[in-house]
């Protein structure tokens, strides 16, 4: 029997605190991360993700400090985005507690660096992170660098460059639905489950639990979500929730 | 005091953490005085079988873990590739393992091609007999998996736990003072945390 695909928040660090973007845009304060990792591990979330915004665009190192206070009390897999830009950079996330890091900008321009960390500590613990935005002209670019710069290749040829080289899973992130509550991208999740055998996260845009049932049957191995666990509508007044019985058929 | 042997592979830190949670005393380390000290025995482990052999190997451990285990009978517990190294042999790199346990550690091969290699996500487990680890723990418990490798005993009386995947498998064992988990305890929320509770209590 398959698993039940795993529900992810993911909580966005900026200036060390915890904040919300709208399109990779605009961060407002949520407020204090520590608080909020307790919060989901008391809510024994399946697995958490936290994203460093400000590392890759001001070329800095992750905040190790803030990382380890994170991990020392969450007891569920946890994966690490921003400024792993090296293998030593890795290894000290890793040795902090950390299972996963997720690497973006590495993807476009040193993809040596996914093997160079699958080779010590596993496929499994290197997650590629996709984000793309669809163009006026209707074709879909990847974007790098916290979705600042633009890539040459699809999220599709991108996906299947960092199977290759050395990642165990990808996370699709549509940069336009991020934070709009306009449901996830259902027709490229499919296109990128049917090129890549490793297993992918969608995000970006989940608005209710229907959405993750959706995704679910569109092949997701993971569906992660921000706005929607850590806000309550309509006046977005900050308010920390997670699901559960999210899916319709329960065959865990 | 619990000893994580600290053999350069995996999240030693993960299981430190979460014992401190418990306010159990810990300590990571491969030095030997640490390890005949201890009361218990933690081998945690994320990577390839052979790295971890080679490891071992290098860092001297082999000869006090054999002296501890099979001769002190001090108990020790095998976490996910630290499992897999307890048995005789894996087919991860063809090699042979400590030997702790009678059983042989082997690739999944899944009749469900639809089914993803690694076995990575929440699953439950069915419990095949009693033992001190499963002590007034939850109903239905869920454990976080992530592996490409399962053990196969061959002694079905050393199976404490079996999970299905496609197929069931081996996802915990005890033989005597030996014991070993699939599945990582130290990020399965409370479900984790009674497992390595009471097995420091042991």
């Amino acid at each position: 029997m398959a698993l039940q695909p795993r529900i992810i928040p993911v909580l966005l660090l900026h200036k060390g605190g915890l904040y919300k973007t709208k399109q990779f845009k605009n961060p407002s304060y949520v407020g204090d991360p520590i608080n909020a990792v307790r919060i989901f591990n008391e809510k024994e979330v399946d697995e958490l993700i936290i994203l460093d915004i400000d590392c890759s665009k001001e070329n800095k190192e992750p905040n190790y400090t803030l990382i380890e206070e994170i991990v020392s009390e969450a007891f569920m897999p946890i994966g690490y985005g921003g400024g792993v830009s090296s293998l030593t950079i890795a290894q000290k996330v890793f040795q902090l507690g950390v299972e996963k890091v997720i690497i973006n900008t590495a993807i476009q321009n040193n993809q040596q660096l996914l093997a160079d960390i699958a080779a010590i500590y596993g496929a499994q613990a290197v997650v590629a992170s996709i984000d793309y935005k669809k163009s006026f002209f209707g074709g879909t670019k990847a974007y790098f660098n916290n979705g600042i710069k633009k890539s040459n290749h699809t999220p599709q040829k991108l996906a299947q460059i960092a199977e290759k080289t050395g990642a165990g899973e990808i996370m699709l992130n549509a940069i336009d639905r991020e934070g709009t509550y306009q449901g996830f991208d259902i027709d490229l999740l499919k296109q990128i489950v049917e090129v890549v055998q490793i297993p992918v996260i969608v995000s970006g845009g989940a608005s209710t639990n229907a959405d993750f049932d959706i995704a679910k049957h569109a092949g997701a191995s993971g569906m992660a979500a921000s706005s929607m666990f850590i806000y309550k509508r309509p006046h977005r007044a900050v308010l920390i929730s997670y699901p559960i019985n999210y899916f319709t058929d329960d065959n865990s | 005091m619990t000893t994580i042997i600290n053999y350069n592979l995996g999240n030693p830190k993960s299981i430190k953490n979460m014992l401190a949670y418990l306010g159990i005393e810990s300590r990571i380390s491969a030095d030997h005085v640490d390890i005949a000290s201890a009361n218990q025995l933690i081998l945690p482990g994320v990577g390839h079988f052979q790295h971890g052999m080679e490891q071992l190997e290098k860092l001297g451990l082999v000869d006090i873990l054999n002296k501890e285990v099979i001769e002190k009978k001090k108990p020790i517990l095998g976490i996910c590739l630290g499992m897999q190294l307890l048995t005789k042999h894996s087919e991860e790199g063809n090699l042979a393992g400590l030997g702790f346990i009678d059983a042989q550690t082997k690739k999944f091969i899944l009749k469900d091609s639809s089914l993803k290699v690694p076995h990575m996500g929440w699953n439950t487990v069915a419990f095949q007999k009693e033992s001190k680890l499963i002590q007034e723990i939850s109903n239905n418990p869920r454990y976080y998996f992530v592996h490409s490798y399962y053990v196969d005993c061959t002694n079905q009386e050393d199976i404490l736990f079996k999970t299905n995947y496609g197929e069931d498998f081996v996802s915990a064992f005890q033989h005597n003072n030996i014991f070993g988990l699939q599945f990582h305890p130290e990020k399965s929320h409370k479900f984790g945390m009674e497992l390595l509770a009471n097995f420091c209590k042991i």
